[in-house]
């Protein structure tokens, strides 16, 4: 399911997606790390239904049960603090050159100079992967680096068997 | 008793009276602010017991209160929050500035009060209050309600509009002319652009010159720094309470976070006695005559800030109950019109200062009250056929 970010200007960040009977439902996630999963109303669907609040560390708890570490949630804490430095989920699409090769083939980081930390595989989340990792399709890459590094890595990765060979340097 | 012996009686006294006062606002869900500003003109010239002793120190750490105020605001929002406001909240900030601000410079000049004074009024009646107003949507549990990123951009707005208000005002309220005020406007915008600067380019430095592993070496970094940039800022003539703005938004977010919290029974001792200060400085034997304009102002700029909240949140594709709470919410005025109206009397004009105490006195009570019942309002003045949901669209960037 998409999720779209709704900024909360110094409160946090709110999430908007939708249940699987098809109703919205919103995740709040405070700057301090505090939860809020919430519904909206039929006749008035800008004010909440129902809501759960979970603390910080509840939360975590929560999405660890639900077999997704927070990886890019911390990540979006670490890249808050280094200026210059995004986060991007990039998936590795079904006609991708690299779907089926190893991680090092794409050579991602020499190409894009984006590092690529994690890969979420259906409920596993693969922390740090080697260059001699398989990419499948439909593998969730969470890469970091510049904004024009992940542009490039968006780039490569959507390339087909078909097109010629990208010659890229790393941006700065 | 000796004059060290009386300052403590005396701030014994202003402490259990704001804490006293503190605790029924807190009761009965309102702002303390109306509250401390009642307890200083109870204890002021004029008023019942007034402060001798412990005058020298509560002058000061009202300064200090509005510094910390400031700061504090600018450690809510990270450069992203205002960049994107800024982008995609435009309209609806100029909107709110026109609607809110013609209202008080009209009705200063109706009223015969200098320009440099209406400028004053114009910024008190503009301003809503962020603390309230965070305060209000955390009570009322309203986060999550679509509405929210309206109202939070439109205060993020007002605030970062506060830094190039603030320096314009000190000029002219220092009588400088056309020229000298554009030379503000110029030292403002560029002390902004320096501050965003820091914020992005060298957020990293800053993090690790003000990060240490104890609380009080957090708290003494940041309020040195605080201290020197707003003494800078203070010396150009672009007022104290703007460079501990800018120090708040250049500490790097997760630095921020936990400065807030390190910084927050400092800010609200020195907010609160701020708010009593300027409550001792009004004589309420004068303020009579004022409470009728005040109250006149609350009612119209009450409605045109319900028009600015009803405008925002419907660019954001939000429902008409959803547009009404957001102007309700947007009602309150408190901190900020008294930090402007502050400004106003130091240079010489207290007639602002009575009128601010009674606006604010006004509407830090009837805003939150408007907010709360705003569903039931909206139930009875909203027709049934104004009523169909607006799609649940909203400021949206997709998740990446």
């Amino acid at each position: 399911m998409e999720f779209t970010e709704t900024l909360l200007p110094g409160v946090g960040v709110r999430y908007d997606g939708q249940s699987r009977d098809g109703q919205p439902i919103a995740i709040v996630v405070a700057h301090d790390g505090d939860v809020e999963i919430v519904t909206y109303q039929r006749t008035d669907p800008d004010a909440v239904q129902y809501r759960l609040e979970l603390a910080a560390h509840a939360a975590l708890a929560v999405a660890e049960l639900l077999g997704s570490p927070r990886v890019s949630a911390r990540l979006v804490d670490l890249t808050r603090e280094i200026p210059g430095l995004h986060t991007r989920r990039l998936v590795v699409a079904p006609g991708s050159r690299y779907a089926g090769r190893l991680l090092g083939d794409s050579k991602a980081r020499t190409r894009t100079g984006c590092s690529i930390v994690a890969v979420v595989r259906g409920p596993d989340v693969i922390a740090a992967p080697a260059p001699d990792f398989t990419l499948l399709a439909g593998d969730t890459l969470i890469a970091i680096g510049s904004e024009r590094g992940l542009e490039a890595l968006a780039e490569l990765l959507g390339l087909t068997p078909d097109d010629p060979v990208p010659v890229m340097t790393a941006p700065v | 008793m000796d004059p060290t012996g009386l300052v403590y009686v005396e701030l014994g006294l202003i402490f259990v009276g704001i804490s006293l006062l503190g605790g029924v606002a807190r009761r009965f869900g309102l702002s303390p602010i109306p509250l401390y500003l009642l307890a200083g003109l109870v204890f002021g010239d004029g008023g019942f017991a007034p402060v001798v002793a412990a005058d020298g120190f509560v002058t000061i750490a009202a300064e200090l209160g509005v510094l910390l105020l400031l700061l504090t605001l600018g450690l809510e929002f990270s450069p992203e929050e205002l960049s994107s406001s800024l982008r995609r909240h435009r309209p609806s900030g100029v909107v709110d500035l026109v609607l809110n601000a013609i209202p008080g410079v009209a009705v200063a000049l109706v009223i015969g009060l200098p320009w440099p004074a209406a400028v004053a009024m114009g910024g008190l009646t503009w301003v809503t209050s962020s603390g309230i107003v965070a305060q209000l949507l955390t009570d009322l549990k309203r986060t999550p309600n679509r509405e929210t990123p309206a109202i939070l951009s439109v205060l993020v707005l007002e605030d970062l509009a506060m830094a190039i208000y603030l320096p314009i005002l000190l000029v002219v309220l220092a009588g400088g002319g056309f020229l000298q005020a554009l030379g503000g406007i110029a030292l403002a915008l560029g002390a902004v652009a320096l501050a965003l600067l820091a914020a992005t380019r060298a957020s990293r430095r800053i993090g690790k010159i003000l990060t240490h592993r104890t609380d009080e070496q957090v708290m003494l970094r940041v309020l040195g720094l605080t201290m020197l940039v707003a003494a800078a800022t203070h010396a150009l003539g672009a007022s104290a309470a703007v460079g501990a703005f800018l120090v708040g938004i250049a500490i790097p977010a997760g630095l921020a976070e936990r400065a807030r919290k390190i910084l927050a029974p400092q800010r609200d001792l020195f907010a609160a006695l701020f708010f009593v200060s300027f409550g001792l400085s009004t004589d309420p034997r004068e303020l009579a005559p004022y409470l009728a304009v005040g109250a006149l102002l609350a009612v119209v700029t009450t409605v045109t800030k319900i028009a600015t909240g009803w405008y925002a949140a419907r660019r954001e594709g939000v429902g008409p109950k959803g547009r009404l709470r957001a102007g309700f919410t947007l009602v309150p005025r408190g901190e900020f019109s008294i930090v402007i109206a502050g400004l106003a009397v130091a240079a010489g004009h207290p007639k602002v200062g009575l009128i601010a105490t009674a606006y604010v006195m006004i509407l830090a009570v009837v805003g939150p009250v408007l907010a709360r019942f705003s569903d039931h309002i909206g139930a009875r003045i909203l027709s049934p056929s104004t009523l169909p949901p607006a799609a649940p669209s909203g400021s949206l960037r997709s998740a990446s």
